[in-house]
């Protein structure tokens, strides 16, 4: 990093350590410290009845903040000097751990699936592990479908759960108007978060990427607005209750069914158990994401596909090339968004309830951590990463009241140290030379 | 008539606070060329500094209030400066002349840190702040409707007036000022001919933090509450200002800033209350599409 380290990799010799400079160093990043956090942690507000406010100090907590950082950044700085540079280090390990896993791919595939299919069935299993699988695996869906927008196609989308909105509302709205069930509304939920995708990305994909980045995040607080204040259509905040439950194939998940109809345990001849309708929606979402990835994989390889990456790489080139940006980009955005829009239809026909609450930027900003970790491109870094962004709150309360913290500071710690991802290894799709004919 | 000239006072009151976040924005877009997402929070940061602030001061005793307003003024000012500086430093500055959205991702992090740094360590609950300056003139007096001009109100546009000309002079004259021009135009030039590059970078965030607090101080006061969220949409709205006048040029985020407060306030004036934020996004959505080298602003030149 420094000049003095730098010269240190060109010669054999460590340089002397120069103990001084390092702990003024460490001193100066713990004064900020303890600066920044004087205010904000040292002085607490709280609440002393009739709207008044008072304070509570906290200056253990300040000083705390300033050992703490005067440690990690001398040791920081050590670790620096001894070595040739943390970057470096840090980077080769988890390099190498990359490599090995995109050359191990298939095996390592074959066993997650294997395990994600075998899941319910493992003695440990239990209810509510099902139902934390199945939240993992709604995240890993949108984290799937946004990469095509992300990941492939390198554009920024701030507002992707708008299309997981829409997805969601548009079965609502098919159910409680015209009383479809689940599998009837599926592809409409997918044509018409398409559609938004289109009908947004259409005048704004000429845009630079961070430009499109800002449009992107006020479409999904329009289309949120939109859905809070239009109470007649959309039931404004109360949401829309009572979505139907999807049935398999036609056989219902009920206790007991109405005249006529056989249930899906009277069907199988098996005890009626409510988890049978957990176990179901969790194969109905791993079902879909693995459709979403399987599409992905192989979308890649075909034209569109190889244009979009080629189109995140260099724009200009691409335009010289006589690639058309406008619709290469514009068919991303809608199989993005058709994705969203499934995942949208999957959720609300989970919860049986859907309201703009679950619908903010902060849902948007947790779909992009799970890509940006994972490593933008990579499809199994999502899974690692919609796993541990899930998973996190669950290891206790502290954790998950500390869950977004550690998420917004990972995602500024990935960027710094790897900005590619944590577990990404990119190799070019095709190389010139080494072309294998398939 | 009455209605629209208060309207006019509201839109000015709101525009001037936009109009200093937005220069915040503009001057890191200007230098840098990146969107400085977590402007937004550390708006949001200031606001909770000066209630704290105001707090502290009110257990010390200070009860004038023009006194206790300039001290919270430079407190604020301060110690959200350091957080500007701290979030270029750790978040930016690392990933100078990586890939493009890198940046941005990292603001986009730095501004979920920030915001659930401060919801946790000063709760989630809206921090209410009893009305500090009161009164106001009644300008005029038509069929029962009186459209005043709150001291408040006066207050913040002279504070903002006073501001821009301090901040217009500090660009156009000193040396520092030079060197964030000269970094504006050709930043490897510029250190070719012996500017400190970090040092104005920093600065510029130090200033736009600084600006940023007296907003957050006027928005407490103007309001009365403040909630650890309320950095978003300001930061949108400013960023919408920004862009509105012309990204990269100062006394553009000043226009489109007021042009912004306007919008606003004659919008839910005479439309509707709920979609007020939607007109926001319409107008920047729009700006964007059909104009996005703003009102003031320069054509930006892809090379390759």
């Amino acid at each position: 990093m420094t000049a003095a380290s730098g010269i240190a990799s060109g010669q054999a010799a460590r340089p002397p350590a120069l103990w001084a400079p390092i702990l003024k160093d460490a001193v100066l990043a713990a004064l900020v410290a303890v600066l920044l956090a004087l205010p904000l942690v040292g002085l607490q507000t709280y609440d002393i009845g009739g709207g008044a406010l008072g304070i509570r100090t906290h200056f253990d907590w300040v000083a705390l903040a300033g050992a703490t950082v005067f440690a990690g950044r001398l040791a920081l700085r050590v670790v620096d000097r001894l070595y040739r540079s943390r970057e470096q280090r840090g980077s080769a390990v988890l390099a190498r751990l990359a490599v090995w896993g995109s050359r191990q791919m298939l095996p390592i595939t074959l066993v997650g699936i294997g395990f994600a299919v075998a899941l319910p069935f493992l003695p440990f299993s239990s209810r509510y592990l099902i139902d934390l699988g199945t939240t993992v695996l709604i995240y890993v869906m949108l984290g799937w479908g946004l990469n095509v927008v992300v990941g492939l196609a390198g554009l920024l989308d701030l507002g992707y759960v708008a299309f997981y909105a829409v997805g969601a509302y548009t079965f609502g709205l098919l159910a409680q108007d015209l009383g479809f069930t689940f599998w009837e509304a599926l592809p409409f939920s997918g044509l018409v978060a398409a559609s938004f995708g289109v009908v947004l990305g259409f005048p704004v994909l000429r845009l630079r990427g961070d430009y499109l980045a800002i449009v992107t995040l006020g479409f999904g607080e329009i289309i949120r607005i939109v859905l809070l204040n239009w109470a007649p259509v959309t039931g404004g905040p109360n949401g829309i209750g009572e979505i139907p439950r999807p049935s398999f194939f036609g056989l219902p998940f009920a206790r007991s069914a109405p005249e006529g109809v056989t249930t899906f345990h009277q069907f199988f001849g098996l005890e009626f158990s409510p988890d049978h309708r957990v176990i179901f929606l969790y194969f109905v979402i791993l079902a879909m994401a693995l459709v979403t990835n399987l599409f992905t994989l192989r979308i890649r390889r075909l034209p569109v596909g190889r244009a979009w990456e080629a189109l995140r790489e260099d724009e200009v080139a691409c335009r010289a090339l006589g690639i058309n940006p406008t619709t290469v980009k514009l068919s991303a955005f809608a199989i993005g968004a058709m994705f969203g829009g499934f995942a949208g239809c999957f959720f609300a026909t989970r919860q049986g309830f859907i309201s703009p609450e679950s619908f903010t930027f902060i849902e948007s900003a947790t779909i992009l951590a799970i890509v940006v970790l994972g490593g933008m491109g990579s499809q199994m870094g999502v899974v690692l990463a919609a796993i541990l962004l899930v998973s996190l709150p669950e290891f206790g309360r502290a954790l998950a009241e500390f869950r977004m913290l550690i998420f917004g500071a990972a995602m500024v710690g990935v960027m710094v140290w790897r900005p590619r991802g944590l577990i990404s290894h990119r190799e070019p799709t095709l190389r010139l030379g080494t072309v294998r004919v398939r | 008539m009455a209605y629209f000239l208060q309207q006019l006072i509201n839109g000015l009151t709101l525009g001037s606070i936009y109009g200093l976040i937005a220069i915040g924005y503009t001057m890191v877009y200007g230098i840098v060329g990146m969107i400085n997402f977590a402007h937004g929070e550390i708006y949001m940061i200031g606001a909770f500094i000066s209630i704290i602030a105001f707090l502290v001061l009110g257990l010390a005793g200070v009860t004038y209030v023009p006194l206790a307003l300039a001290i919270v003024l430079l407190i604020t000012m301060f110690f959200t400066s350091i957080y500007g500086w701290a979030v270029e430093r750790i978040a930016y500055r690392p990933l100078r002349g990586s890939f493009r959205l890198a940046p941005l991702i990292s603001a986009i992090g730095m501004s979920i840190f920030l915001q659930n740094y401060v919801q946790i360590f000063q709760g989630a609950r809206v921090k209410p702040m009893p009305p500090l300056v009161q009164g106001g003139f009644t300008i005029f007096e038509s069929g029962g409707f009186a459209v005043r001009l709150s001291y408040l109100q006066l207050f913040i546009m002279l504070l903002t007036l006073v501001l821009m000309i301090g901040f217009t002079t500090l660009i156009a004259t000193t040396p520092l000022g030079r060197a964030q021009r000269a970094c504006e135009q050709d930043m490897r030039m510029a250190a070719l001919l012996g500017v400190d590059i970090d040092r104005v970078i920093s600065l510029t965030f130090v200033m736009g933090a600084a600006l940023a607090a007296v907003a957050g101080l006027m928005v407490t006061l103007y309001y009365g509450v403040v909630d650890f969220f309320i950095g978003f949409l300001a930061g949108v709205k400013a960023f919408t200002a920004a862009v509105l006048g012309g990204i990269g040029s100062l006394p553009g985020a000043m226009l489109g800033g007021i042009l912004i407060g306007l919008i606003e306030a004659f919008w839910s004036g005479y439309f509707s209350v709920e979609y007020k934020d939607v007109s926001v996004f319409v107008v920047l959505i729009l700006v964007l599409v059909f104009c996005p080298t703003g009102l003031l602003g320069r054509p930006e030149v892809e090379k390759v």
